[in-house]
């Protein structure tokens, strides 16, 4: 008993002559659907390279059509041929032109005599489907679909909104029970034989003419109804991408098929010669009894649709521009901004990279020129310190920024002083870390050797512009993880955010701080505040300072690190 | 967009049209091959002057590649481009005298080679030292790009020019003919690119990389824009609208995914910065020929007198597209 092979081919027929040719040589039997379309010139050219092989044949050609009838009464006639001709075909399996066979047939035959009764074919209720095309399942068996998918996307849309408006349903027959699946499938004698011969076959025929991609749901509902053993499965490795369209192999793809033990591959790219000299040639056995096994290649075509769709996060790019809301990631991985802790602390940054495993910048984006960590003028990618490149796009600076330095976390200073244009930005961006002491610009402002008028109008600039930003970072839309703490209430019990911030940003590593950063003198402060009171600004952000100092004696006065126990 | 805008877009792209149309009349066949072109060909259409030392190699990249004929407008060359092209079997040859500026910068003539023998099938279009990279071009030829933008129906491929320089002056070394210019000009910067989206042509305005941060740092918006659509399956009404940054209709402009997907995408590399430079500078300044009055060279001129390092610890050294796919800066898309 042997396999005969169906081929449905439209185009590359000298391939499709190459592969009819191995399977014949092989001693299995082949018919051969060319589409009406083909050329009569091409036909003869592919009849004349077969001619030498009594046992490829050709079947009667229809025109035919994605996702119409036409594949299923080419089908059906090429497998009546087969059935009728080669009494000692067993199994039938239909392919198609691009398929290339990635096994000796001798290993097919053996497989499928040790499975004689199995029926190979995908067959899955609608219910169970997630993969349809245009989101239409069951209503494939239940509308009419007189209107091409491919040409007359419109008119077809429509019609179908307007059958549902109007509940328009077609009788599914009695005893059908709707099935899809791929169309590559191999059935038994039996199961195609009973198909075919079915007395109730003009009925069905009369009912799938008018269902949508009848290929993908006749011989999967029939053999339902006849088959006693049924592998839900096609053995051709066929992939296809989230538009419904074959994923296509290609030469650097022999090792990945070569190792997928599958028996057939579809589709192959014409050109693609080393696969077919490979696989086509004598001596391609590979280990006799192995069960396919595509999980590799799914992995590959998955990851490539995932990125075809969500794409990598955090990526700005020249094929990937998402607009706002719909960047799935507006960065590439977690960072912190610390707004007012280098003006409360002496040396925050070389503090802060001591007990995070990260990389601590200053000012990024201070007026005159980005800070990066250690006073470097370049960063990773290229960046440079430069103040008008960076404000020329501020928020390409910051995601380059992000995405140049993946794997390495990003923690960097802010300040009203600097510039403000990623604010909503960052405070939507799930990944910011934004923790904000407010007012605490005002602290190097107290010390500022300068006219007080000056001093007052920089304090009122600061001040709005904070305002305006605590405004973003208290809206609803705000993604990001946000702290904010008034000057006067952090200074209070400064250690307790530093430790919740700091085991945030390594949870692997909970560390407890053994010493604090060294805040800097905060004497007059509340005098200075006072006197911008006296000058009418009014110090909205600080919290509240009395003008005499009330802060622990031992961190003003000394200045001296303190321990916590 | 209201239809007031389709109008304007309308005719401006007739006003190419008619542009092209127009200047055909400077172009003068030297070597005219286009009976060679076969219906499927992929051609490489050009426009060079007085590039004869890269041409070798710039030919048998391309011809590598898999592409089948080279349309060249060789415009006033004197350095025997001329006659070295017109001796190759793939390649045709126009010659011209006339204004590289006053023809839009070689882009009328384009349009017009595009339109009389692109018509129907997949077209390149580069300078000389533009060398085109997409996935997988180290095993698949061109030839199962286009194929497999075709079953998807996409009609355009945008590939971002990657300016390549040399580690040291970049007149350090003489370039010689034949060799692969990545040899010397390998390093590129891989993450300072500013993108933003031209609503009006839909396309994107990528500027950024060395000839930023050395050459206009302090007016970054006059720099030159890196966003590029080479390869395009050519239909009769299409234009080049301002090089080959961007085309009419503007439909081929939308080759990125706007709701977070990545769409396939190569990269030009860019062999500008290879020796030469210094006398190339000197001669394009002195024939006030390029874009925006020629501000792109003198730039150049300004620091390149100081024989500029555009290399920096941070610059990364070009191995492969697979690189470059990982670096972002191109797309595999959903073909695997």
């Amino acid at each position: 008993m042997t396999v005969g092979f169906i081929m449905m081919c439209h185009t590359a027929l000298d391939r499709a002559a190459q592969v009819a040719r191995f399977w014949a040589e092989s001693g299995a039997p082949v018919v051969i659907h060319v589409d009406k379309r083909v050329p009569g010139l091409e036909f003869g050219g592919l009849k004349r390279a077969l001619a030498d092989l009594d046992t490829v044949s050709f079947s009667r050609r229809y025109k035919c059509e994605w996702g119409t009838w036409s594949l299923v009464a080419a089908s059906q006639a090429a497998a009546e041929q087969m059935l009728e001709r080669h009494q000692h075909v067993r199994h039938v399996y239909l392919a198609s032109g691009s398929c290339l066979p990635l096994r000796p047939v001798q290993e097919l035959t053996d497989y499928l005599d040790a499975r004689p009764e199995t029926d190979f074919i995908e067959s899955v209720t609608t219910t169970e489907v997630g993969w349809t095309v245009g989101g239409i399942d069951i209503e494939r068996f239940t509308l009419r679909f007189p209107f091409s998918w491919k040409k007359q996307r419109r008119l077809f849309d429509r019609y179908v909104e307007f059958q549902r408006k109007t509940g328009f349903r077609r009788r599914i027959p009695d005893g059908l029970v709707p099935h899809l699946g791929s169309q590559w499938w191999c059935l038994t004698r039996r199961t195609l034989s009973a198909i075919l011969q079915d007395p109730d076959r003009p009925l069905y025929d009369r009912y799938f003419k008018r269902v949508w991609i009848p290929d993908e749901s006749y011989f999967q509902t029939l053999s339902r109804l006849y088959s006693t053993s049924i592998e839900s499965r096609s053995l051709t490795l066929t992939k296809f991408d989230f538009q419904g369209k074959p994923h296509i192999f290609y030469d650097d793809h022999l090792q990945l098929l070569r190792r997928s033990d599958c028996f057939v591959a579809r589709k192959i790219w014409p050109r693609a010669d080393k696969l077919y000299r490979t696989f086509l040639s004598k001596n391609a056995g590979g280990s006799a009894m192995a069960e396919p096994n595509p999980a590799k290649i799914d992995r590959l075509f998955s990851k490539s649709i995932e990125r075809r769709t969500r794409g990598r996060p955090g990526l700005y790019m020249q094929s990937r521009f998402p607009q706002k809301d719909h960047e799935n990631g507006k960065t590439s991985a977690p960072y912190s901004v610390f707004q007012g802790f280098s003006d409360l602390f002496e040396n925050f940054d070389g503090w802060l990279s001591k007990y995070v495993g990260a990389r601590v910048h200053g000012h990024l984006f201070a007026p005159d020129r980005a800070e990066f960590a250690g006073g470097e003028t370049m960063f990773n990618g290229c960046l440079t310190d430069d103040a008008t490149l960076r404000d020329y796009n501020p928020r390409a600076f910051l995601t380059n920024l992000i995405w140049n330095s993946r794997g390495e976390r990003q923690c960097f200073m802010f300040s009203p002083r600097d510039n403000q244009a990623n604010n909503w930005f960052t405070a939507t961006d799930p990944n910011a870390q934004i923790s904000v002491i407010t007012g605490a610009w005002a602290l190097p402002l107290s010390r500022v050797n300068a006219d007080f008028s000056t001093i007052r109008r920089e304090a009122a600039r600061l001040q709005k512009r904070e305002l305006e930003q605590l405004e973003i970072l208290r809206s609803m839309y705000v993604k990001a993880r946000v702290r904010i703490w008034t000057l006067s209430d952090f200074i209070e019990n400064p250690m307790e955010p530093l430790q919740t911030i700091i085991d945030e940003i390594s949870p692997r590593m909970p560390r407890r701080l053994t010493e604090a950063p060294q805040m800097v003198d905060l004497t007059g402060f509340g005098q200075f505040l006072q006197n911008l009171k006296n000058q009418g600004m009014q110090p909205l952000v600080m919290g509240d300072f009395p003008v005499e100092p009330r802060v622990p004696q031992d961190m003003t006065q000394h200045s001296r690190p303190y321990l916590v126990k | 967009m209201g239809l007031r805008d389709l109008i304007r877009l309308r005719r401006k792209r007739r006003l190419r049209q008619l542009r092209a149309f127009l200047k055909r009349r400077e172009l003068k066949a030297l070597s005219d091959r286009t009976a060679q072109i076969r219906p499927d060909d992929i051609l490489v259409f050009v426009t060079a002057r007085n590039e004869r030392v890269r041409l070798p190699y710039f030919l048998r990249y391309y011809r590598d590649m898999g592409v089948n004929h080279f349309l060249f407008v060789d415009n006033g060359s004197d350095d025997g481009s001329t006659e070295y092209l017109a001796r190759q079997e793939d390649c045709s040859v126009w010659h011209t005298e006339a204004s590289y500026k006053a023809s839009q910068f070689g882009i009328d003539w384009m349009n017009w080679l595009l339109r009389k023998y692109g018509t129907g099938h997949w077209t390149l279009t580069v300078d000389p030292d533009e060398f085109f990279v997409y996935p997988f071009c180290d095993t698949r030829p061109i030839r199962a790009l286009t194929d497999w933008l075709d079953t998807y129906g996409l009609r355009s491929f945008p590939a971002m020019l990657l300016d390549m320089y040399p580690k040291g002056p970049i007149d350090a070394k003489p370039y010689i003919e034949g060799q692969n210019p990545f040899d010397q000009a390998c390093w590129f910067d891989a993450g300072n690119y500013m993108i933003s989206q031209n609503p009006d042509y839909r396309n994107l305005w990528i500027q950024g990389g060395p000839r930023v941060r050395m050459f206009f740092a302090e007016d970054p918006y006059r720099s030159p824009s890196l966003n590029k659509i080479p390869l395009v399956k050519w239909a009769r009404g299409h234009v080049y609208a301002s090089s080959t940054h961007m085309l009419l209709p503007r439909g081929l402009n939308q080759v990125y995914d706007t709701i977070g997907g990545e769409m396939v995408s190569g990269c030009l590399l860019h062999a500008k910065f290879l020796s030469p430079l210094t006398a190339k500078v000197a001669e394009e300044l002195r024939r006030e020929q390029h874009y925006a009055g020629s501000r792109e060279y003198h730039a150049y001129a300004q620091t390149i007198a100081q024989q500029p390092d555009l290399w920096c610890k941070w610059s990364e050294k070009y191995i492969n597209w697979r690189q470059l796919e990982i670096l972002g800066l191109m797309s595999k898309g959903n073909w695997a």
